[in-house]
């Protein structure tokens, strides 16, 4: 009875099938799901870890307009995302380099690398203590005349979050290097060449072809390094905790520090509230602007 | 290839090697330096005279033993619940067909976008009413399940074909037995893939634990470094050979398993 056979086969596969999905989601819900529907709810609250928690409408938001240090940290992770992205695609170009057949290829690609498997805090103690103003970096910036006066790199208000924003990238290019060159070999030798062939120059088969083809990889780095930039944490949390006043303080340092120094709970959800919008807009706008491309539209 | 472009090529990648791995050179050689030696300028680039006292004393004053321990569970038990789920979820979405499994996968790809800043309260609430705060499940419970694990999983188990299956179901083998000892060990250098992957994820966590944990104690390193380091209690000379600690078990399992580290990155697009 080959009918009932498959009847119970299938049985058997569904149960296992729940079974497998259930406990996972579950977590899931609990964990994800959950945290977003009742963090909606509470930014709505006025929801201290003491005391009762009051219905307040919309007023968490309301302050938080009238907040000049959200604005700030506002101020700052636009920022983040606005110079970290675009310099990361400092990483074709290293991708385009280590994509020939050159001698050192796999040792530079080690080297290069390294940095990602590190630990962000670790990493970002290294560089605070290479940062200091008798540091590796003043050291090296006056050993090559370049600055005369050492550089507060950490403690000066105008340049702290981009020494940060420094430390962020040098941990990136290696990761994106490695997305990209997956992209180079992904695309077939016979364009690139019959390019050359039809008297393209090195710079024009870069930004005509390859760029073109590499455009679906560009867009997934893009979208992973602004998420990343706008979610930044660690480095900042190690390295000034969001200071000197407020200079380094994005949404993340000061959603934590509303949160868990300051225990104002519903006013910090509605901060990442606030915030998601943008993360999750800004997550759409890539997508737009990289829709087209990559080998797909070359055939089409 | 002309000269001059060659040549180019090399100065670049040249000098970006040597910025990815100064630092590590850098507090390498801070850990080695004897007492006045740290805080000297200009810094000699070697460390000379060269001492080891620094590992005794991060070993012996700052529980680096202790803090090492902490992360290797908190690392260990979080790969694991990592792997085993992902292999639970995968499964199914790539092998059985089942009614909804499309509204599934979606359900699983949504999160990838919302950020973690607004999971970090809610969740420390739960927690809370749930008695974990300070415990490793509480720091290991929010985070067992990984959506990339699982599409990784999930393309790994969708390349293994049917047949496989089929011949082991004529052989009589039921179906949880054709699932653990058939197919998934097919998928084994994908799993590896995965485990590699996770154990430097969490090595690198750090938001989490430190707002899950309130007792120094049960810090991982991520966290305990940033804590002796910002508390100014201990010498930086000790932070150093802390962090050379730190580093040394990735880097370690990077330089061994860095096809399966790149692989895994590398495919991330196609999921």
């Amino acid at each position: 009875m080959p009918g009932r056979y498959y009847k119970s086969l299938r049985k058997k596969q569904l149960l296992l099938a729940f079974f497998f999905i259930t406990i996972p989601t579950l977590l899931m819900v609990l964990f994800i799901y959950y945290p977003l529907v009742f963090g909606i709810k509470i930014s709505f609250y006025q929801y201290d870890i003491v005391g009762e928690s009051l219905y307040i409408g919309l007023k968490n938001y309301v302050d938080l307009l009238r907040d000049p240090l959200f604005w700030n940290a506002f101020k700052n992770s636009l920022l983040y995302l606005l110079v970290v992205p675009p310099l990361q695609l400092i990483s074709i170009l290293l991708a385009v380099l280590l994509d020939r057949a050159i001698r050192g290829r796999n040792l530079f690609r080690t080297l290069i690398f390294l940095p990602v498997v590190t630990p962000i805090t670790i990493a970002a103690i290294t560089w605070q203590w290479m940062y200091r103003e008798k540091g590796f970096i003043n050291f090296l910036l006056q050993s090559l005349h370049i600055i005369d006066e050492p550089i507060a790199f950490l403690s000066d208000p105008k340049i702290a979050l981009f020494a940060i924003m420094f430390v962020t990238m040098w941990k990136g290019f290696g990761y994106y290097m490695v997305i990209y060159l997956a992209g180079l070999q992904s695309i077939p030798r016979e364009l690139i060449e019959a390019a050359r062939v039809d008297g393209a120059k090195p710079s024009q088969v870069f930004f005509k072809v390859t760029i073109p083809l590499l455009k679906p990889y560009i867009l997934f780095c893009s979208t992973m390094s602004s998420i990343a930039a706008l979610n930044v944490f660690g480095e900042i949390y190690a390295m000034t905790k969001g200071g000197p006043v407020h200079a380094t303080e994005t949404m993340g340092i000061f959603i934590y520090n509303r949160a868990f120094e300051y225990l104002q709970f519903g006013y910090s959800n509605a901060a990442a509230v606030l915030f998601s919008f943008v993360v999750i807009a800004f997550s759409l706008l890539n997508f737009y602007l990289f829709r087209e491309g990559g080998l797909k539209s070359y055939y089409a | 290839m002309p000269k001059i472009r060659k040549v180019l090529t090399y100065v670049v990648l040249v000098l970006f090697a040597i910025l990815s791995v100064w630092p590590f050179y850098w507090i390498a050689k801070t850990s080695f330096e004897a007492g006045g030696n740290v805080y000297k300028y200009p810094p000699s680039l070697i460390p000379y005279p060269a001492t080891f006292s620094n590992y005794v004393g991060a070993w012996k004053t700052v529980k680096l033993g202790n803090y090492y321990l902490n992360t290797i569970i908190i690392a260990g038990f979080g790969t694991l619940l990592n792997v085993l789920f992902s292999l639970m979820v995968a499964y199914p979405l790539a092998r059985i067909d089942f009614k909804g499994k499309q509204l599934v996968l979606f359900l699983i790809l949504l999160p990838m976008m919302i950020p973690v800043q607004n999971t970090l309260i809610v969740n420390y609430l739960t927690l809370r009413k749930l008695g974990l705060l300070n415990t490793y499940t509480g720091v290991i419970l929010p985070q067992a399940v990984t959506i990339f694990g699982i599409f990784m999983m999930r393309q790994a188990y969708l390349s293994i074909p049917k047949s496989f299956e089929d011949a082991a179901r004529i052989d009589g083998a039921g179906e949880l037995y054709i699932w653990w000892r058939i197919i998934t060990p097919l998928i084994k250098p994908d799993i590896a893939t995965l485990v590699v992957f996770q154990v430097i994820t969490w090595w690198d966590n750090f938001l989490w634990p430190l707002i899950v944990l309130s007792d120094s104690n049960k810090y991982p390193l991520s966290v305990a470094l940033v804590y002796l380091n910002s508390t100014f209690q201990v010498n930086f000379r000790y932070t150093a050979a802390g962090i050379v600690l730190a580093i040394l078990p990735v880097v370690v399992l990077f330089i061994f398993a860095q096809r399966y580290i790149i692989n895994a990155i590398a495919g991330g697009v196609k999921y």
